[in-house]
């Protein structure tokens, strides 16, 4: 038996789970992946900024496609700290593809024109 | 100064409250419409809030600030509503005029025929809570924080400790120790957290940063830079309690200890002013001045964006039915108490009348509670009761009527009351 806080929208439901899979205290069933997800692989979306130039801005905000392995979020993060962007982007431009070979995209968040 | 301009509605603030007001606005028939936005874009604090988790309740999606910001602004644009950046707006007058000045522009006058104002909060200083200890280099608000690194790009520190834990902090603790620093906990005066539950999980337990209750800061010591704080457990009362201490070596202390309404401009005019610091309001969020309404963060602080998009939807209505001059005026007014345990309600009084269908009543309680029953009273009659498992202050709460169930009320008073299992 384990339990968790739900993060998956701000009710923030306390979870618990068996041996079985079986969850309890879920209001929705994406509380009840987020359980089960949570004892097999836990992921999370992650967020950061990369470094922008020609900008009026010195950031460009940037998101992973989609939730990864929780204890790939440290390399994931050096991955971002690598890549300069010049603007103009445009809102979910890829900025890095195939990122640490997860099959997931590092997308920008924002669009920035050109300075 | 350039001859006075005269415009329908001017929205003062492009954030989350004043773009989606405008767009309501716009919808309702309204077109000469103007955006005011200090900032050089639109968007407001959404577009440091590069995390995600805004937009569930709206969009039925988890955005990033800056992305749901997107879809406003995309909307903006294409309704064609005018707006302008980087211009501050110094002053408004009794009868709606709008002063401001702006690089492009310099100084201008408008003679509006509504206004509303959705100008954000701010957030609680160090001189605000009293902040023991030195005044050095290394003190900053969760917000500030997040702007220098998220917009401007500069690292705030590499050893940090977190005073408060409101989500901005909370926030904040993952987003420097994502970064590279080292933080080293959070420390909050009351015996709960302030935040939601999940930014505990999600930015404090994932990343085993320790959260210290009913804890405070004792001391910040350092010669220029903070070098070291001192936190001390307190006492109901607040007082230290004694060989409680504990030093942490940081070069860094993050306050996110609360935000509060700005309303310098709704002061200038004499608006009234309830316990949230923001207007008193009516069901259209009007203000005690005709024709100035205000919504968003100026107005209560919200803890989710989407509630903010929802609240100015129902003032660009209101600002339109005012513009068409359909609003009654007549004085079949219902005043809204708060009752035991009950800290504000928005809005503070209503004319039944001019409710379309249904209207919703955001509350906040004064301490946690477990097994409760909210109840509401028409002129001392119970109405609705409406029972929760747990109710906290830091979650503000809904409630939600037919125009039917208040019709010919005086006053209606909302009451929580703990349960006896």
């Amino acid at each position: 038996m384990k339990s968790f806080i739900c993060i998956e929208c701000p009710k923030g439901c306390h979870l618990t789970i068996d041996e079985n899979f079986n969850v309890t205290g879920n209001s929705c069933i994406r509380g009840k992946n987020y359980a089960i997800n949570e004892i097999k692989c836990p992921k999370r979306i992650l967020t950061s900024t990369v470094k922008l130039t020609n900008a009026s801005i010195s950031r460009l905000p940037v998101i992973t496609s989609a939730p990864i392995p929780k204890d790939k979020m440290f390399d994931v993060i050096k991955e971002i700290h690598k890549v300069s962007i010049s603007a103009p982007v445009k809102l979910h431009d890829i900025i890095i593809s195939n990122v640490c070979n997860l099959s997931i995209d590092i997308i920008a968040t924002r669009t920035i024109n050109k300075n | 100064m350039n001859e006075v301009k005269t415009i329908d509605l001017v929205v003062i603030g492009g954030g989350s409250a004043g773009l989606a007001a405008a767009i309501s606005a716009k919808n309702e028939g309204i077109d000469d419409i103007l955006i005011i936005e200090k900032e050089e874009f639109l968007g407001g604090i959404l577009q440091q809030c590069i995390h995600n988790g805004f937009g569930l309740q709206t969009f039925n999606e988890q955005l990033s600030g800056p992305e749901y910001a997107q879809r406003y602004i995309n909307e903006v644009e294409r309704l064609k509503i005018k707006y302008i950046t980087n211009a501050f707006v110094s002053s408004i007058s009794k009868d709606k005029d709008v002063y401001y000045s702006s690089k492009s522009e310099g100084f201008v006058h408008i003679k509006a025929k509504a206004i509303i104002i959705s100008t954000g909060c701010v957030e609680r200083t160090p001189g605000q809570i009293m902040l023991e200890g030195k005044r050095i280099s290394g003190i900053l608000t969760a917000g500030q924080a997040q702007k220098y690194m998220n917009i401007e790009g500069y690292m705030v520190g590499k050893k940090a400790f977190i005073l408060g834990s409101g989500d901005i902090g909370l926030i904040m603790a993952r987003r420097m120790t994502l970064e590279g620093a080292k933080v080293l906990g959070v420390a909050e005066l009351m015996p709960y957290s302030n935040g939601l539950a999940r930014n505990i999980a999600q930015c404090l337990n994932d990343f085993n940063i320790p959260l210290f209750l009913s804890h405070t800061i004792k001391d910040v010591i350092g010669k220029d830079r903070v070098e070291k704080i001192i936190i001390a457990k307190v006492d109901e009362k607040g007082n230290y309690i004694e060989n409680s201490e504990k030093e942490f070596e940081v070069d860094t202390l993050i306050l996110s200890v609360g935000l509060i309404p700005y309303n310098v401009l709704l002061e200038g005019v004499d608006a009234k002013i309830s316990s949230t610091k923001g207007a008193i309001v009516d069901e259209n969020y009007m203000t005690s001045i005709p024709g100035i309404f205000e919504c968003g963060n100026s107005l209560h602080v919200h803890d989710l964006v989407d509630y903010v998009s929802l609240e100015a939807k129902q003032a660009g209505v209101g600002a339109s039915l005012y513009l068409k001059n359909m609003l009654n005026s007549d004085n079949d007014n219902c005043q809204v108490k708060c009752g035991n345990n009950i800290s504000y309600i928005v809005p503070q009084h209503i004319n039944v009348n001019n409710i379309k269908k249904d209207i919703s009543f955001k509350y906040r309680v004064r301490k946690p509670m477990k097994n409760v029953k909210v109840e509401a009273y028409l002129d001392d009659k119970l109405i609705k009761s409406i029972s929760k498992i747990a109710i906290l202050p830091s979650e503000m709460e809904k409630m939600t009527f037919n125009k039917e169930a208040l019709a010919n009320g005086r006053e209606l008073r909302f009451e929580v009351k703990e349960v006896k299992l």
